[in-house]
């Protein structure tokens, strides 16, 4: 088959199939490294562009645990989340809240510069070597017929889901979950009301640095981690948050999957290298046509 | 100068501008006055191209400009100051007039000469190395003011200029409203301030839920039994007329 | 500061760039201060669109890469002069600025937008640059030969078999060149109409219609001119190393080096540029030199100084190194003035 001069090859429906359905469990992994990032943009309205490189540290993190304590990558969640959070307090509240003087395009150029120290500074503590955690079972997996996926890849797809819900829940039903709407939603009336919106913001912050460290330790028994494993994921995760409506939780497991199975489409028909091209397109089309996403319903509604 | 015919504009559901037709002819003081939420500022975003009116004719000089971009209204000779006013804060007020001046001059001495000459007009001579961010609200509504006017306009849209000032402020403001029709420039203003209205304008025209309700002199308008009951509410005219009646008795 | 002042300031800054060679015989130090002056016309680049315009851009490798490439490419495929495949380079930039800036403008995108905009399109130029391998050679990059004639240095705008002046120094003026032409046209820019208008869009882009300013058309004006000066250096690139691949020209490295000198220099001046790119330098210099004693030579000290650096004037010094330059100097002229006055 021929389109516009290029060559387009013509797969079976089983190849296809197979390709869609290894889509959705990649997917399911962007799905997980965007999620903490449009928490963050849902109640900052801020792009954190440290996102991607929090996501490799929190893997490097898994990764010595791994390594000095003989720990699991999966049992390394425990320790990494809880950590997330409060590096990610710290964080906005220490570096990005006041340096930013609540000026929007400071923030913005403050993530960059983080995630400048941060990479540079696995850099040179870590060394350029990809560093990955073995684990028995991780060429371990159920044959679906149209293609073979192993068990990481699966416990990738459930722990995606699995926070996806405890996310929901959290801001559904506690009352800092309120209280994160309430600031998302309008943030004068928030401090009107009694709010702490410096703290709100930093859990805000925290939770999203919570949820990118514990898809590190989903993530971690799959990827090899090194110091510029961030931005591969950074434009990625913008793009599924993009996608699916800046701080929408369901954009962004639904994003994930758009994108995971689109890649792989891509990959199959355009190549390997040119498939990426992929990712780009669609974020540039989103951005121009319709920046509120596919599903425009947000955090604050 | 300004025809505005049937022109509406709606915010989902909700009519902002109903019907709107008025006029303003060449070298008058013309108001736009009415109770908070009745359209003014919307009324004056479609006739200076911030907004596009659903439907309706806008004619300036007998030129459609509906659907025109605000700098090509403004190059016409249309143009518009804020109500929220927005100053350029990190330039100096000189350099906020001039950039004003730069839209019929292309050189900068002369466009700067000619913002020097405009901020004496309006009384800012001697703040013009003052950083805009740092002005008092008076002087903020001064620059907005000199700044359209540096555009050097046929027809000036006040929106609310007077709004925040005091006493002082606010007769300052109104001898300087009226230096610039005496320079030939035509006026159209919203106000708040009703003594300024009445000491100021020709005519008036009075906006209620969106649509002009009454029409004249601002003496006889003030009289409206309409007007007196857009601003104070149902059987308000009534109430008042009675109390006058008492008075005389 | 006075405008004697100003001018004196640069002649003397220009005059003793240009009499380097009779001072500094050192390589490594034209080295320094060749790379201080390639990212200082990078970062002027920037600076005219992110400084003066307020539309920060991510993605400035996609105009220092558009034009390395061009510049190699139609060398190596179709062997043109470099001195007439410079102007495609340019010109091919401002092509590509010119197409991101009309997407972008005209549907509106501001602040983070148009920041992930940029970036994403200098990605999915890097992607092409990975992947066309028939037209871009692919990950391999593009090498270009190396002429040994040294009667054909300046013709092939190459100088390692020039005569020794021209080996020397030759790149050294090539940049400084750009830098004097980069400045000169932002110095112009900043006097002209366009540049106070520039100004007022990046102030308050309302306001700025409102007073008769196409601000889409001042943006595009604006980012093809930040394109055309980023792809001079793109040029620079490819002549001094004759060689580019797709992570150099596209990857993320050339767009955060691009951003680091205006900001930290101080965004829309003229000067800040190389204030922040000579600053950067010599901090990242003494430090690898102080720390690199106790640790070895290991990557990404600098970065990591450069983005402390960033965090630090964004937060408490909004102008720059320039406004803190400003702030001594009257100062000091109070000091001076003081007592007589």
């Amino acid at each position: 088959m021929e389109l516009l001069g290029i060559e387009i090859p013509v797969f079976s429906w089983q190849t296809v199939l197979g390709s869609a359905v290894s889509g959705v469990f990649l997917g399911a992994i962007y799905a997980l490294v965007a999620l903490g990032l449009t928490l963050i943009y849902g109640v900052l309205h801020i792009i954190n562009f440290a996102h991607g490189s929090l996501l490799m540290l929190a893997m490097y993190m898994v990764y010595f645990l791994w390594q000095h304590l003989g720990m699991d990558p999966y049992l390394a969640m425990l320790v990494v989340a809880p950590g997330g959070f409060v590096f990610g307090y710290l964080l906005q509240r220490g570096v990005i809240g006041r340096i930013s003087h609540g000026k929007d395009e400071i923030i913005l150029l403050a993530t960059l510069g983080i995630s400048i120290v941060i990479e540079n500074a696995a850099l040179f503590l870590f060394s350029a070597d990809e560093k990955s955690v073995q684990v028995p079972y991780d060429l371990d997996g159920i044959d679906l017929g149209v293609t073979y996926v192993v068990y990481p890849q699966i416990a990738a797809l459930g722990g995606c889901l699995m926070i996806t819900a405890a996310l929901w829940l959290f801001m559904a039903r506690t009352d800092t979950g309120r209280a994160i709407r309430a600031v998302a939603k309008e943030r004068q009336g928030a401090r009107l009301v009694g709010i702490n919106v410096e703290h709100i913001f930093a859990i805000s912050f925290g939770i999203g640095t919570a949820c990118v460290a514990a898809a590190a330790s989903l993530l971690a028994p799959t990827y090899a981690v090194h110091p510029q494993f961030g931005y591969l994921f950074v434009l990625i995760a913008f793009t599924v948050v993009v996608l699916g409506g800046m701080g929408s939780f369901t954009g962004a497991l639904l994003g994930g999957l758009i994108i995971g199975v689109t890649e792989q489409l891509g990959r199959l028909y355009l190549g390997e290298s040119l498939g990426l091209i992929t990712i780009s397109a669609i974020f540039i089309l989103i951005l121009l046509f319709r920046p509120t996403g596919l599903f425009g319903q947000r955090l604050s509604q | 100068m300004l025809e505005v015919t049937g022109v509406s504009k709606s915010f989902g559901g909700l009519k902002a501008v109903a019907e709107l037709s008025l006029q303003v002819e060449r070298g008058r003081i013309v108001s736009l006055i009415g109770p908070n939420g009745a359209g003014k500022t919307t009324a004056f975003s479609l006739i200076s191209g911030f907004l596009k009116p659903d439907q309706g004719r806008i004619r300036f000089e007998h030129r459609d400009i509906a659907g025109f971009r605000p700098h090509a209204i403004c190059r016409l000779g249309l143009v518009r100051t804020f109500q929220v006013v927005q100053p350029f804060a990190t330039l100096s007020v000189l350099d906020n007039i001039t950039v004003g001046a730069h839209t019929r001059i292309r050189q900068r001495k002369p466009a700067a000469a000619r913002a020097r000459e405009v901020a004496e007009l309006v009384g800012m001579g001697a703040m013009l190395d003052q950083p805009a961010g740092a002005l008092t609200v008076a002087g903020r509504k001064r620059l907005e003011l000199a700044r359209a006017l540096a555009t050097q306009p046929k027809l000036l849209l006040l929106d609310e200029v007077m709004a925040g000032l005091n006493a002082t402020e606010i007769a300052d403001i109104v001898a300087v409203v009226r230096d610039i029709r005496d320079t030939g420039i035509t006026i159209l203003l919203i106000e708040h301030v009703m003594q300024a209205v009445m000491s100021l304008s020709d005519d008036t025209h009075v906006l209620s839920h969106g649509r002009i309700i009454a029409h004249g002199p601002p003496e006889a308008v003030a009289r409206d039994p309409q007007v007196i009951e857009a601003y104070l509410g149902h059987g308000a005219a009534k109430r008042i007329a009675r109390t006058r009646g008492a008075d005389r008795a | 500061m006075s405008k004697r002042d100003r001018a004196l300031g640069w002649t003397l800054l220009l005059g003793l760039l240009a009499a380097v060679p009779v001072f500094i015989q050192s390589g490594r130090w034209i080295d320094f201060l060749e790379l201080t002056l390639f990212v200082a016309v990078m970062g002027q680049g920037w600076n005219i669109l992110g400084g003066y315009g307020g539309q920060y851009s991510f993605g400035h490798a996609l105009f220092f890469g558009t034009g390395a490439y061009i510049q190699a490419l139609l060398q190596f495929k179709l062997g043109w002069s470099p001195w007439v495949t410079l102007w495609f380079a340019i010109a091919g930039a401002v092509l590509v600025g010119c197409a991101v800036g009309y997407l972008s403008f005209r549907y509106g995108l501001r602040g983070s937008y148009f920041a992930l905009i940029t970036l994403a399109f200098a990605e999915a130029f890097h992607v092409l640059a990975r992947s066309l391998i028939s037209v871009t050679e692919g990950g391999r990059g593009v090498q270009l030969p190396l002429n040994q004639d040294p009667g054909q240095a300046v013709a092939s705008f190459q100088f390692t078999f020039a005569n020794p002046f021209l080996q020397s120094y030759g790149f050294y003026y090539t940049v400084l060149f750009l830098f004097v032409l980069a400045c000169a046209a932002t110095w112009l820019m900043e006097r002209s109409r366009f540049g106070a208008q520039l100004v007022a869009v990046r102030e308050n882009e309302e306001a700025a219609e409102a007073l008769g300013i196409n601000a889409f058309r001042i943006k595009m004006g604006s980012i093809c001119l930040s394109a055309a000066i980023t792809a001079s250096a793109g040029v620079y690139y490819v002549q001094k190393f004759l060689f580019v691949d797709p992570g150099i020209a596209y990857g993320p490295g050339k767009s955060v080096e691009a951003l680091f000198a205006p900001i930290i220099g101080g965004l829309g001046t003229v000067l800040g540029p190389l204030l922040g790119s000579a600053f950067i330098h010599i901090v990242g210099e003494t430090s690898k030199e102080a720390i690199g004693h106790f640790v070895g030579d290991r990557p990404g000290l600098d970065l990591i100084l450069f983005g402390i650096m960033l965090l630090l004037v964004l937060g408490y010094m909004p102008r720059g190194l320039v406004g803190l330059l400003e702030t001594a100097w009257m100062r000091l002229r109070a000091d001076k003035d003081g007592p007589n006055a």
